[in-house]
């Protein structure tokens, strides 16, 4: 009854939702049990993302350790730290790809396009990698810092809109529309989303941190539609703004909490889950899960911060390929809990 | 005085854009010269990968190296097919951040390392034959990003060295390289002799601004890629300028071919990044007879085969197949030029 109690004092506090959160049925759910099997000696870290390909292959993108620095080089040079994992559709464990990969430092997001490509996002080498189903590396945007400043260096000033280009700053997500455009979430340093033609090239960007329409506290997650319209997290303004495709702000989301994750259903009548994850300092507040329609409204929640089954530890990628079956990666927990909706 | 004004305007364009570095060449009406993209030319094992591919090298077999930034810098050795061969020092001191790798004349395989400061040179098996440089001593602690004027060059220590070349009596050129800015020549047994250039940066000819790239003809004259004063020079054997090239844009790398008749090669790679129109602007490489007379140009920027990525090494040991490695692709790709007599297959 806690969550409720949080849940209830969150929507109160921003007015017009609280109708909507409060009369928001649970949902019953349950998490299955060993999902993952890892072979021995192998551990997922803080999970990044998690996502399934067509034959439900599951992906899941890992902070398996932090980064190494060189030293004794002409400058602080920053090596490996997340490692990138498939298991099939029974959770047995396949292979590992992207082994020693150049990009791999800090995971953000795994996310698998209707080509069964894997696009793999990086926050620390602000890298947006895409590998075919061959495990090969098809495309790249952005370019990992050759080197990494120490002391770290201060956050940067400025309004977060970055460059014209497809240099990221802590990206946190890719999405494509049906045309094939690339939309990427750029996202922790920078507050905008970028958006690329199929073939990579830039084509424009929008955003800048603040809290107007059109601006982001951070962009953590993204959506697309089937018309195109995207949907991006904007949980440090607990919302989920919605765009068109050429970036015009339509409507925003609220009662949803800091929507940190986000995964739309396919079909004709899609549905989007919004995680309201809960800080990882904090497993007292928040950590539910809203599922809604596109025009918005809320038509159920389960689960609550904690940690044990069924419970969240800051959820930081929802796969919604099959419908009621969810894999949830969290950063808390170090876990991919699969989930079924009743 | 034209060089004057060239410079100034670039400095103007520096000033507005400094993290990108790009020209449009200003040379006009060049022949393209067409070309394809072998497709899947290098065979990596299932489970390895290319890093960023800054470097890339043929020996006389028409083995391919690739000396490349993975989580850890790499050197792999591929057959003339693309089939993976081996890898080469793993582990080694010496290997932290790649940045070029050249074969000589006698099939050893040298490579420049821009993180440990050291140029090595190995057997064609691969053995460390000789080192030049020497990395900085960890016990040093991890370096703050370096901050105020280059320290004084020093014969024996490079700092961020980017390339190396052999004259026809095997001494050896080393370009160093982002904080210094000379070129030095040392003998075949790696003893100093000369240098031109030194720790500061400079416009004239003799001077440097990022010498990003280097090849001997068999001239023994000395190619320098001299990046950031958008150009190229040429120096004689004891490091005299002898002429610059200021027309085909940023100067990135320089390739010399191999046989009696040499063609040079030259890359106005595109900038990293993906900024609007860039891909319109630059991204092209030129092919040039060793007077400095431009033969034709090939090549547009894109993130997909056959689309060049920051071109940062090529290897031209045949000149009518460019292999080239780049820095944003993580890849190398395998292009064949057409001649003027037809299909380029046939001709040696």
């Amino acid at each position: 009854m806690k969550s409720l109690m949080y849940a209830g004092l969150a929507a109160a506090l921003i007015g017009g939702a609280a109708n909507a959160q409060n009369a928001a049925p649970e949902i019953r759910f349950d998490s299955m049990p060993n999902a993952l099997q890892l072979p021995a000696n192998l551990y997922l870290g803080e999970v990044g993302g998690v996502a399934t390909n067509s034959r439900g292959d599951v992906f899941v993108y890992t902070r398996t350790g932090h980064p190494t620095i060189s030293i004794g080089t002409a400058r602080p040079f920053a090596h490996g730290g997340s490692r990138l994992f498939q298991f099939d559709r029974n959770g047995r464990f396949v292979r590992e790809i992207g082994k020693d990969s150049y990009g791999f430092l800090f995971a953000a997001q795994v996310r698998v396009d209707p080509n069964d490509n894997i696009w793999v996002v990086d926050q620390m080498s602000s890298m947006v990698m895409k590998f075919d189903p061959q495990d090969h590396v098809a495309m790249l945007l952005g370019r990992k810092a050759e080197n990494v400043n120490v002391p770290v260096r201060p956050p940067r000033a400025g309004d977060g809109a970055g460059q014209p280009t497809d240099l990221f700053d802590r990206p946190t997500d890719v999405a494509w529309d049906a045309a094939g455009n690339i939309f990427v979430a750029d996202g922790l340093g920078n507050a905008r989303i970028a958006k690329f033609d199929k073939d990579g090239k830039f084509v424009k960007s929008w955003g800048k941190k603040g809290t107007a329409n059109g601006e982001f506290a951070n962009v953590r997650s993204l959506a697309v539609d089937a018309q195109g319209n995207i949907y991006a997290a904007d949980g440090g303004n607990r919302r989920v703004q919605v765009f068109d495709n050429d970036g015009n702000f339509k409507t925003a989301f609220t009662g949803v909490g800091n929507a940190q994750a986000l995964c739309l259903t396919k079909g004709a009548n899609p549905v989007l889950y919004v995680s309201n994850s809960n800080p990882p300092d904090d497993i007292d507040r928040d950590g539910e899960i809203y599922r809604m329609r596109l025009d918005g409204t809320i038509t159920g929640k389960f689960g609550r911060a904690g940690k044990q089954a069924k419970e969240f530890g800051t959820v930081n990628a929802i796969d919604c390929r099959t419908d009621n079956t969810l894999y949830v990666g969290e950063i808390g927990n170090l876990r991919v809990q699969k989930l079924v909706l009743h | 005085m034209k060089w004057i004004l060239t410079s100034s305007v670039v400095l103007v364009a520096l000033a507005t854009m400094p993290v990108f570095g790009q020209r449009k060449a200003t040379i006009e009406n060049v022949p393209e010269i067409s070309f394809t993209s072998v497709p899947n030319f290098l065979k990596l094992p299932a489970g390895e990968y290319l890093g960023e591919s800054v470097a890339v090298a043929t020996n006389s077999k028409g083995h391919i190296f690739v000396y490349h930034r993975s989580a850890q810098t790499r050197l792999f050795e591929f057959d003339k097919s693309g089939n993976f061969v081996k890898e080469i020092g793993s582990g080694y001191y010496g290997f932290e951040f790649a940045h070029s790798v050249r074969v000589d004349r006698d099939d050893n395989i040298w490579t420049v390392d821009e993180g440990t400061n050291m140029v090595t040179k190995f057997s064609p098996e691969g053995k460390v034959l000789m080192v030049l440089g020497r990395r900085p001593p960890a016990v040093q602690g991890a370096l703050a990003y370096p901050a105020g004027p280059n320290a004084p060059s020093q014969k024996y220590i490079f700092c961020r060295p980017t390339d190396v070349g052999w004259d026809p009596q095997g001494n050896i050129f080393v370009s160093d390289g982002y904080c210094n800015n000379r070129v030095v020549k040392y003998d075949k047994d790696g003893r100093f002799v000369a240098q031109a250039g030194s720790e500061k940066p400079g416009k004239a000819l003799g001077e440097f601004n990022l010498p990003h790239g280097l090849q001997v003809d068999g001239q023994g004259n000395v190619w320098v890629a001299d990046r950031s004063n958008n150009r190229y020079q040429v120096l004689d054997n004891n490091l005299n300028p002898i002429r610059e090239i200021t027309n085909l844009g940023v100067g990135w790398t320089v390739c010399v071919s191999a046989g009696p008749h040499q063609y040079v090669f030259l890359s106005n790679s595109n900038p990293n990044g993906n900024m609007p129109g860039t891909w319109d602007i630059t991204g092209e490489i030129y092919k040039a007879e060793l007077d400095g007379t431009v033969l034709g140009k090939f090549g547009h920027p894109g993130k997909l085969p056959p689309g060049f990525q920051v071109v940062h090494m090529m290897d031209c040991r045949n000149p009518n197949e460019i292999v080239a490695g780049e820095i944003e692709s993580w890849r190398v790709q395998k292009l064949v030029l057409q001649t003027a007599g037809g299909n380029a297959g046939g001709a040696r």
